[in-house]
């Protein structure tokens, strides 16, 4: 066990070492000095000496391996580098917009899992057929509306047609649940596909047809066997699904107008301010490897079958 | 189709794609499930893939010659006919600039649909050309590959497009790149897993069993036998690389305007959203209708392999 | 939930049959429309009797089962008749309301017992739920009841074995369970579908011991479903012979087996491996098995094959020191259960992998290091037929292109040529021409398996390796291509080398076998002295367990006069 979970955080490490590469080589090694080039453009008017101090801090007049060692030193120590959009530190920029697409994100997130149950269990009470059959098709068509759309729509429906939630001034939550439904629709739809189809492959199982031998209902089947079995695999996506709900931030948060890490991808690409983008795309990527390796560790406790696997091995 | 372990299934299921995590059915099951599971989507829903079919035909038809369907022009205005609402001269109505909105999307299918297939031809040369080798070489080929593709996954597929459009600027054609790179990855692990799987498979073996070599055995099973679940998953990509094509052309990183490009007629028609509400629903119902389409058609491929 | 307990109807006299279908139709919907899977069979089963209902794949054997138990397949329906259960009809019964008598009145002993545990769930609870189900129990009673159980069924350890998750126990241990399962609430009538076919031999024989002596302690009656002619022969009262869904016979198994009516019976009882002990042809001489003679093709001395775990830990030895020669023209046959090693040890003999150590040498070819030439011209001399035909031919290939494959392999044959190599192969394993242009899903599985032949025989190869070639085909079939076999191997001369664990197949088609136990062989010789005077416990308790030695006389003579029972 203490061997696979060693393991583990060594790949976990070791691909966060290698996004960090790669997007060290492709946003500032490969440019050659264009971002310096950029901080000279008069238009963000920075003296001769602000620049030097520039450059000093990006190490840019050494070679391009210490410019590496460099950067990695202060990544890992938290320093992400200036933006030169704001002119501050970008780890001042983070702190100020991650809690609020944390938020943004966890309700989303939460309504999503909402919205899949739903839908899966909407589609198993049997004897509603055509109940069944829209439900079915909800997840094909929640995949294929563009995020940003759905915003705009939701905004033309519920805030000027109905009137039901205000666009201009709304409250602190009040505001939160357009964005969080333009987030939780996407999401949920892959959630609730793998979780049907789980649902149907475990029911064709034998041991289902075991339970039901036993005497035990359909809903009691669904419920004590088929439950577990079909939810447990959908952890396993958790990391994917992570990406998507980062994606749906930055969607959502510029529809919306909302400050986040969404809003400053955005900007970060729209004045090309590489340090920024490329602090979003490590720590994304950072969040991402966690999200997996707890998952990785998280499933043996819960799959006795693995447990017993990699106490075997180990 | 495949037989893997639970390990395998398991790390199948963490792809960003949809089609990976169908969890891959023992030979033997397959055959007696199919009946069973027919009911519920099959039957019921062929009339659907007609429709998609259709769907698709009109917005090809879109593509290649949009001056059939249309007489209007889609970037000159006409004066006086700015922002008016679906009437049976403009059925769609008209923008800001007093053009034709249906026009407009007639001629922005090209624009669209040859993006997205741009972005997936490159995922999937690419792709497949990582996968087939991962899979068939093995050892530390097949390791070193597989850790790239995981670095590649571990970077949302919003941000790694976002990060190579910093890279190369704005317009079409990069981002197309952009979204094609971002499809590598997902590639590549779904055509290694088939090779891996056909590889696997006792008929291979019997391949090599009665003096095949590497090469004859790839070519006339591993490759043919992998590509059903590869066009399937192709045509899946064109959908999310339609709607991924969109939102970067929402957020104005794509095509400069005036070119009638999907995502950007919506963005363009943001602005008059409490007033002229045609200008953002309509190009959003097209994407939406031609992406639901391309997955209800890559599913029917999907399945007749079975 | 609320479970409304129904009456079992004790005390039923016992005349009455606890079991009476009339009339049972059953049908399925597919893509191409319905079709009727039974059609209108009658049979009944009296109290504490066992009843076997016989049947290759598609008499609907299973659908029958399954629709006494209302557990048909979702696209299954129940289109006529009568299940009349304690005389009470419960064929048009909602599931709800056959949820009260399933599992009490009725139940269930499936098929594959490694499938039909929940994984996630472990023994003990699984066991209890029967008894909350039913409202017979609750909490720590249930468990305690439960433990009871599976100490009843015979699990070591049985308050361990509760609290362990199905994947920590053997094949044999899980059928247990669901056995334990079966007879929690002692009900009227068991239904064992296939209970052992995905189970080892010796296995078998537990478990079969097991049903049997749980239900004279019950009085519970017994449906047998099998497609084992040897085991409905051994263990039941009355048989039931289906075919394609129509009842071919019924009666006292003892009368059916001694005086068949039917014409599909009788050739059932022919084709019976384990029914039919009797000497293939005019076996080799004896006195080669062991013995070294220049006329040996394949000689394995010493070999030793070990699998690395992950790499690190010092790995599984598969086979340990395994040696044995055969003669030219002969058949030999590598017999053991699940684990023994018999596959590892042709993959070796076939090249597939290098040996670990020891000597493989296939007519004079070494393959301890073949260089590559040599593995090629190996290719040309020995070929493989696998177990499962679906499996072994490429889906997208047609049979012509299955069969040309090898050829193409080699020297290059001229266009016309092949054609001719390919039609007379298909003709020499019995298959008419017209199969060369379809696929193999268009073909039954006997054909599929004569297709893999055709590809194993074209290249004119001195060796067949068969690995459980015949097993997953139906006893008509399988007598089939075991006569096919038989015919190739006298005219080409083919030496075979045979992997089964059928010990009743490989006594009638071998002539020399070697039993393999834990990667070792414990027994090897000529197969009639291996069978008559089996020397190591092992082959004795594999022979033991052979179904079918219930009615001698059929075998046409005594199989062994060794009755003592192992373990």
């Amino acid at each position: 066990m203490a061997r696979y979970i060693f393991s583990r955080v060594g790949q976990a490490l070791l691909v966060l070492w290698a996004t960090f590469t790669i997007s060290f080589v492709l946003l500032q090694a490969m440019p050659g000095d264009a971002v310096m080039v950029k901080f000279q453009n008069p238009e963000y008017g920075l003296s001769a000496e602000q620049i030097a101090d520039i450059r000093a801090a990006y190490d840019a007049d050494g070679s391009v391996v210490l410019q590496y060692v460099h950067t990695i030193g202060n990544f890992i120590t938290g320093d992400f580098g200036y933006s030169l959009q704001a002119g501050v530190a970008v780890s001042a920029q983070l702190a100020v917009n991650l809690p609020s697409t944390i938020r943004l994100a966890g309700l989303a997130f939460a309504t999503a899992v909402l919205l899949a149950v739903v839908i899966a269990v909407l589609s198993n009470i049997s004897g509603f057929t055509r109940l069944r059959s829209f439900v079915l098709s909800l997840p094909s068509l929640f995949v294929s509306i563009p995020a940003f759309w759905l915003g705009i729509m939701l905004i033309q429906i519920f805030s000027f047609r109905l009137r039901l939630v205000p666009v201009i001034n709304p409250g602190e939550w009040e505001g939160l649940i357009l964005p969080v439904l333009t987030i939780a629709v996407p999401i949920s739809a892959p959630m609730a596909q793998i979780l049907l189809r789980n649902i149907d492959e475990v029911l064709t199982r034998p041991f289902v047809s075991v339970a039901r031998a036993k005497g035990a209902s359909h809903a009691f089947v669904l419920w004590r066997h088929v439950a577990k079995n079909a939810v447990l695999p959908v952890l396993t996506v958790a990391g994917v699904l992570f990406g998507e709900l980062l994606a749906g931030a930055v969607i959502t948060e510029t529809v919306f107008g909302l400050n986040g890490i969404g809003s400053l991808a955005e900007q970060a690409v729209n004045f090309q301010d590489v340090a920024v983008l490329q602090a979003i795309v490590v720590i994304s990527a950072a969040a991402f490897v966690t999200i997996n390796l707890a998952v990785d560790l998280l499933y043996p406790v819960l799959d006795p079958r693995l447990k017993a696997k990699l106490g075997g091995v180990a | 189709m495949t037989i893997l372990d639970t390990a395998e299934r398991h790390r199948n299921i963490d792809s960003p794609n949809p089609l990976d995590w169908i969890s891959a059915a023992p030979a033997a099951e397959v055959a007696t499930r199919a009946p069973a599971k027919a009911r519920a989507y099959a039957i019921r829903i062929q009339p659907g893939l007609v429709l998609a079919y259709i769907v698709l035909a009109i917005a090809l038809l879109w593509a290649v010659a949009p001056g059939v369907f249309t007489s209007y022009d889609p970037v000159q205005g006409l004066p006086g006919q700015q922002l008016k609402a679906p009437s049976a001269l403009h059925f769609l109505g008209t923008d800001a600039l007093g053009r034709d909105l249906y026009a407009r999307l007639v001629y922005g299918a090209v624009h669209s649909l040859s993006g997205a297939v741009a972005a997936v031809a490159i995922g999937l040369f690419v792709g497949t050309a990582l996968g087939v080798v991962a899979g068939s070489a093995g050892g530390w080929v097949d390791h070193a590959i597989m850790r790239l593709v995981d670095i590649l996954l571990s970077i949302p597929v919003l941000l790694l497009s976002l990060s190579i459009i910093i890279l190369l600027g704005f317009g079409t054609v990069n981002a197309a790149i952009a979204v094609g790179f971002t499809s590598i990855a997902s590639f590549a692990r779904l055509v290694r897993s088939e090779v891996v799987s056909v590889r696997r498979s006792e008929y291979v073996e019997a391949a090599f069993g009665s003096g095949g070599t590497f090469f004859k055995v790839l070519w006339r099973h591993v490759l043919p036998n992998s590509l059903t679940s590869v066009i399937a998953f192709t045509a899946l990509q064109v959908g999310s690389a339609i709607l991924q094509l969109s939102t970067l052309g929402f957020l104005g990183y794509g095509a400069p305007p005036p070119t009638p490009e999907w995502g950007l007629l919506i963005a363009e028609g943001r602005n008059y959203i409490a007033t002229a509400w045609w200008l953002t629903a309509a190009p959003g119902i097209v994407v939406v209708l031609v992406v639901l389409s391309i997955n209800r058609v890559s599913q029917a491929i999907g399945r007749a392999q079975r | 939930m609320t479970i409304s307990p129904i009456g079992r109807l004790e005390g039923t006299v016992l005349p009455a049959p606890v079991l009476d279908v009339s009339g049972l139709t059953i049908s399925y919907r597919d893509q191409n429309g319905t079709r009727t899977a039974v059609h209108g069979i009658d049979f009944s089963v009296a109290p504490g009797e066992v009843v076997a209902l016989v049947g290759e794949s598609g008499s609907g054997k299973s659908s029958t089962a399954q629709a006494i138990i209302g557990l048909l397949p979702e696209n299954g329906r129940l289109e006529s008749g009568s299940i009349r259960l304690n005389q009470q009809d419960i064929a048009g019964w909602p599931q709800k309301r056959l949820d009260g008598i399933r599992g009490s009145v009725i139940s269930l002993v499936p098929q594959d017992p490694g499938n039909s545990l929940n994984p996630v769930k472990t023994i003990g609870r699984q066991v209890a739920e029967i008894l909350i189900i039913h409202g017979k129990a609750s909490g720590a009673v249930a468990d305690a009841r439960a433990i009871e159980l599976l100490e009843r069924v015979g699990l070591n350890q049985p308050a361990l074995r509760a609290k362990q998750y199905p994947h920590e126990l053997s094949g044999g241990m899980k059928q247990r369970v669901l056995i334990a399962i079966a007879i929690a609430l002692k009900p009227s009538l068991i239904i064992a579908d296939e209970p052992t076919s995905a189970l080892d031999v010796t296995v078998q024989k537990h478990i079969l011991d097991l049903i049997d002596e749980l239900r004279c302690e019950y009085g519970t009656a017994v449906l047998l479903v099998t497609h084992d002619l040897g085991v409905a022969a051994d263990r039941s009262d009355r048989l039931i012979v289906l075919k394609q869904g129509k009842i071919q016979e019924q009666g006292r198994t003892a009368d059916i087996l001694a005086n068949p009516q039917s014409a599909y019976t009788r050739q059932l009882l022919a084709d019976a491996p384990s029914l039919n002990v009797r000497p293939r042809r005019v076996a080799a001489p004896a006195e080669a098995a062991g013995k070294e003679t220049s006329d040996d093709i394949i000689i394995v001395e010493g070999l030793v094959q070990d699998f690395g775990l992950g790499g690190k830990e010092k790995g599984l030895r598969a086979l340990d020191d395994v040696s044995f020669r055969v003669r030219r023209g002969t058949t030999h046959a590598l017999v053991g259960e699940s684990g023994s090693g018999k596959t590892t040890t042709i993959r070796t003999v076939a090249a597939f992998q290098k040996p670990t150590s020891g000597k493989v040498i296939v007519d004079g070819l070494d393959l301890s290091s073949p260089p590559r030439e040599t593995l090629r011209l190996l290719r040309k001399k020995i070929q493989l037929v696998y177990q499962n035909p679906f499996g072994s031919l490429d889906p997208r290939q047609t049979i012509a292109g299955i069969v040309e494959e090898p050829l193409l392999n080699f020297e290059p044959v001229p266009r016309v040529k092949r054609a001719e190599i390919i039609a007379s192969t298909i003709e020499k394993v019995g298959l008419p021409l017209d199969v060369l242009q379809r696929r193999p899903h268009a073909l039954s599985g006997g054909q599929r398996q004569r297709v893999a032949i055709a590809r194993a025989l074209v290249l004119d190869p001195q060796i067949l390796i068969l690995d459980e070639a015949v097993s997953a085909l139906d006893v008509t079939v399988q007598a089939q291509i075991l006569a096919l076999l038989d015919t190739l191997q006298r005219d080409l001369g083919l030496t075979y080398l045979f992997v089964s664990h059928d010990l009743a197949v490989v006594h009638q088609i071998s002539d020399t076998v070697s039993v393999l136990n834990g990667g070792k062989i414990v027994e090897s010789g000529a197969v009639e002295d291996v069978f008559e005077r089996p020397q190591s416990p092992y082959t004795r308790e594999l022979i033991d367990a052979i179904p079918g030695k219930k009615y001698p006389s059929l075998a046409g003579r005594p199989l062994s006069t060794h009755s003592g029972n192992i373990r």
